[in-house]
């Protein structure tokens, strides 16, 4: 039964629509400006990267396909082989300083074993070479990137505990090829907190934004997973405290905490005022620091998002789940004064997003509506029969169902564009805002002209006399 | 392994979807990874459909990696006929299960069973065809399947209608304007009095399959799709089939008269009296199409010459490159396309018609084609158009893959009589429209850009343009002004002159004839 106190946690038949996780690559070669990323798998996740990325494709991007061919899956062809012979084709045509192998459902299933050619390879060739498997075997959408910081996160150097300059890192055994230096953000001198890094890729002004909020509260960056450059990561060791910006990165914090021996900070996500106030104010209380003037600053964005709220408020909203961002998004509008139905999500961490769902909970009883349920592993035919009936004002959803729920008479934001977008911080509450408005604000604008869908229409789905 | 960016046609299991859910109540049940399901996304963000697709997935999972799908997929195509109660259900499978190898024919028998819908095993081979290959297949499958249940039932309908009727075979959703040319084919049919009998799959319900050999005689409109279902109909019930493309104006006369022939055959029998098309296709072609008189006008005429490139599958690219030299004077440089299984057909077809023929899928290849040939227009598909859009040549899409402008809501068949309209269109606004082309030329272009902005070697000794020669050079249209350019400082260079004047300039032109 729903109730105040905890969420309650159902799972279904996980048969929903998402991403394919190697979808990360389209906007880590952006982020990491030295990388280049070889997805090694099959026509299919070819096609999927072609049609998914649009228009970037015709950009020359820094990712190619390894396509695998008949040869290739019946190892009458040398696997080391052919890598070596496409990886030595991508250093003459673009020189990357770092080539990051995405491992596919087929390199899964014929056991190709990437992460025993990369170091072979890596010191034969001279270029380090990282391995993440984002497979749609084992992952959705968002949690390719997930895999990948993991995988940077063992090629971070090691932090040398016992030099005076902290900054000073040592060679890490892990890496043969790779000369890192760590990215200092702020001058030496501010702030006197321990080393702190930000895990999570951001496009680099929302990382700054975020950066320069820590400042204010005299709490420094020492740097960022991933940063621009692959020469640029961080150093990592013990004593060093990691804290995630997004809600979808559980195996780099695992990989940060077990492996780097990282001192984790569980903290709610940087997205709405009412979570990035939550995230510094956790970031502050580890290191001993007392906030100045952070609920002025929260109370000031929320005063600017007042003509937004008017729209929101009272309205329903069902997230049928595709990104894992749903949990800090639905908290966030349930704190606009929105009721939120059902939080579907791809996958549930809940120890490592437990301050987040402590902090849905609160917001929960704080505006004095229930706790909405959490769907993990959805089924999207089952999530349509609930939408039928509790017609929510808008349906948080993947492309695959937008055109056929609006056509229904469900308004549809596309969960995509949540992806995409600067969403983290103060600065971009608005432009959370702005995109779930967006069809709201349509209505508005375009009036009832009479031509939204039939209901009758909506219910006669499987009849075919209905359709044509 | 190969090294790729772009494909041209897309995986197999794509082309079995596109078939599968153009019929109506067809439900497709992919065995795939989380994410295979992208066709959905496609079908309802190009086709702006308002159904959900009907496509599933049953799940491949790190758990059916390690144990089988077991009962998982007999479940799901059980649920799924409860749910939908579809005529048919496909199992579709993908790369990732083929390589399992699971015995899914075992589990569309277990399933067969249980489910009130049929169900077949789509049976396409991931690592030997593409997109277009498995459609055609795929359709073929269904078709097949089909008739020998209705042979099993005895009803089979093999009595033939008794007017002039026709299926249309291989219009498929996610086609190149497909839908727009099945309402251009249908019109035309209908003007000379064929009846459509059927039109599979878009739209077409299996159940009515056991009816197809009713018909006089199969359309065929596209050749990548639809024909081994008509050549299976021929085979099995001798049922005549017509495949020329009614692209242009010449080969729409060549279809209608093949159509007559085959209603010729029956009609003198059936309805006692000769059928004759000639004026139809004469009245048509003066009046109803504006392309014959267009080829005519004065417009036409400075397209005299001008030289083209066309790349897409084989069906269009053949019709264009027929279209452009024989009906409009264009001079086709290269005809290419990436049906690297039809390569034979192709060539066969686009002989005479062009200079040099280009059989690959390779983008990079085409890329460096239209590079080196530097045509005034280009014809193809989305990716030749971001060429041009490189090279600043213009572009008609004319292909598949395209992007969700070629899937437009206003009538644009490419297909019958409203089809030459639309391709004249295309081709000429595609060329820099001939007064201004000529105007242009007087004036020295309306651009303000240097002429130096265009790109030079730098690695060799720089070449002096005298300002006179820079003048001339600014006086010539900016499409070509780089190409004669290049062509000048190579002159130059292999001359030993590192000083341009409008004489270098002239003697290259006479001599490299720019």
């Amino acid at each position: 039964m729903k109730g105040f106190e905890t969420p309650t946690f159902e799972c279904e038949t996980g048969n929903y629509h998402t991403f394919c996780p190697i979808s990360c690559v389209a906007w880590l070669y952006q982020k990491i400006e030295d990388s280049f990323f070889l997805v090694v798998g099959t026509k299919t996740c070819g096609y999927f990267l072609q049609n998914a990325l649009g228009v970037m494709i015709f950009a020359e991007p820094r990712y190619a396909m390894a396509e695998l061919e008949e040869g290739d899956i019946s190892a009458q062809l040398n696997d080391y082989g052919e890598l070596k012979r496409l990886c030595l084709q991508i250093m003459t045509n673009r020189d990357p300083g770092v080539i990051v192998w995405i491992g596919t459902c087929t390199t899964e299933v014929i056991k190709m074993d990437l992460e025993g050619m990369a170091p072979e390879l890596e010191s034969e060739i001279g270029v380090p070479i990282v391995v993440a498997r984002a497979n749609g075997l084992d992952y959705a959408f968002t949690q390719g990137e997930d895999t990948v910081l993991a995988a940077m996160a063992h090629r971070c150097v090691e932090r040398d505990l016992g030099s005076a300059d902290e900054r000073q890192p040592v060679r890490s055994p892990l890496s043969k090829t790779e000369y890192s230096k760590p990215a200092t953000v702020l001058p030496a001198g501010e702030g006197t907190n321990p080393p702190l890094v930000l895990f999570g890729s951001l496009p680099s002004m929302v990382a700054s934004q975020l950066n320069l909020e820590l400042k204010r509260q005299s709490v420094r960056v020492w740097g960022w997973l991933p940063a621009r450059s692959y020469t640029a990561l961080p150093s990592l060791g013990a004593g060093v405290y990691v804290c995630g910006v997004n809600p979808f990165l559980s195996r780099t914090a695992t990989a940060l905490m077990r492996r780097r021996k990282c001192r984790l900070i569980g903290a709610p996500f940087p997205i709405g005022p009412d979570g990035t106030r939550a995230w510094i104010e956790k970031i502050c209380s580890v290191f001993g620091i007392r906030t100045k003037g952070l609920r002025e600053r929260e109370r000031h964005v929320w005063e600017g998002l007042k003509d937004y709220l008017d729209l929101v408020r009272g309205k329903s909203v069902f997230f049928m789940g595709d990104n894992l961002l749903e949990v800090s998004l639905a908290r966030f509008l349930i704190r606009c004064g929105m009721i939120v139905y059902e939080i579907g999500i791809p996958y549930m961490d809940k120890r490592y997003q437990a301050a987040e769902l402590a902090l849905l909970r609160d917001t929960c009883r704080d505006m004095c509506v229930l706790v909405p349920r959490i769907v993990e592993k959805p089924d999207n035919y089952d999530q349509i029969q609930r939408m039928r009936e509790l017609r929510p004002d808008l349906a948080i959803t993947g492309m695959a169902n937008a055109n056929p729920l609006e056509a229904r008479g469900i308004d549809t934001k596309w969960s995509v564009e949540l992806t995409f977008a600067q969403i983290h911080g103060f600065t971009n509450a608005r432009g959370v805002l702005r995109l779930v408005t967006r069809s709201l604000r349509r209505n508005d604008l375009v009036g009832d002209l009479g031509w939204a869908a039939n209901p009758a229409e909506a219910e006669g789905d499987n009849d075919p006399l209905t359709q044509r | 392994m190969k090294l790729a960016y772009w494909m041209y046609a897309g995986p197999a299991h794509i082309g079995t979807l596109r078939v599968a859910s153009s019929f109506k109540n067809v439900h497709a049940i992919m065995h795939a990874p989380l994410g295979d399901d992208y066709f959905n996304v496609m079908r309802s963000m190009l086709e702006r459909d308002r159904d959900f697709t009907p496509v599933t997935a049953s799940t491949v999972d790190r758990h059916v990696l390690a144990r089988g799908s077991q009962e998982k997929v007999v479940e799901n195509i059980t649920r799924k006929g409860k749910e939908e109660r579809p005529d048919l259900i496909v199992l579709t499978p993908t790369c990732t299960s083929s390589i399992l190898q699971e015995d899914l024919q075992n589990f569309v028998r277990g399933a067969s069973i249980t489910s009130d819908s049929d169900v077949i095993l789509a049976d396409v081979n991931h690592y030997r065809v593409d997109e277009l290959q498995a459609a055609d297949g795929t359709l073929e499958q269904v078709v097949r399947y089909y008739l020998n249940k209705a042979r099993g039932q005895g009803t089979l309908g093999r009595s033939l209608a008794n007017i002039p009727s026709a299926n249309i075979i291989g219009t498929s959703t996610l086609g190149f304007h497909n839908q727009h040319d099945c309402r251009e084919l249908e019109r035309l049919l209908r003007d000379i009095g064929i009846r459509i009998h059927q039109i599979i799959p878009e739209g077409g319900f299996v159940g009515n399959l056991h009816n197809l050999p009713k018909a006089w005689f199969n359309l065929v409109p596209y050749r990548e799709v639809g024909l081994m279902t008509a050549v299976y109909l021929d085979e099995e019930f001798g049922m005549p089939c017509v495949s020329t493309t009614p692209a242009g104006i010449v080969d729409t006369a060549e279809c209608i008269r093949q159509m007559q022939e085959c209603v010729g055959k029956w009609a003198p029998v059936l309805l006692e009296e000769e059928v004759d098309y000639e004026p139809y296709i004469d009245r048509q072609t003066r009046f109803v199409s504006q392309a014959a008189w267009f080829s005519r006008s004065i417009d036409c005429q400075n397209l005299t010459g001008k030289r083209a490139v066309i790349f897409g599958d084989a069906t269009h690219a053949t019709a264009m490159t027929k279209i452009l030299s024989r009906e409009m004077g264009i001079r086709v440089c290269c005809a290419g396309t990436y049906c690297k299984h039809d390569a034979e057909w192709f060539n066969e077809q686009v002989r005479g018609f062009c200079d040099k023929v280009l059989v690959t899928d390779d983008h990079t290849e085409v890329g460096d084609m239209i590079g080196r040939e530097e045509p005034s227009a280009i014809f193809g598909t989305q990716m030749e158009r971001h060429v041009g859009k490189r090279l600043d040549i213009p572009c008609g899409v004319i292909s598949s893959p395209v992007h969700i402008q070629n899937f437009p809501l206003g009538y644009r068949p490419f297909l019958g009589y409203e089809g030459t309209n639309q391709i004249a269109d295309l081709v000429y606004n595609s060329y820099t429209l001939g007064m201004e082309d000529h105007l242009l030329d007087i004036f020295g272009g309306h651009d303000t850009e240097r002429a130096a902005t265009e790109p030079s070697p730098v690695e060799q000794d720089p070449l002096i343009w005298s300002p006179e020669s820079q003048l001339g050079l600014s006086q010539i249209p900016r499409f070509v002004r780089g190409k004669i350019q290049g062509k000048t400082e190579k002159f130059a260079r292999q001359n030993g002159i590192t000083n341009i004047t409008l004489e270098v300039m002239y003697a290259a032109r006479e001599i490299l004839g720019t």
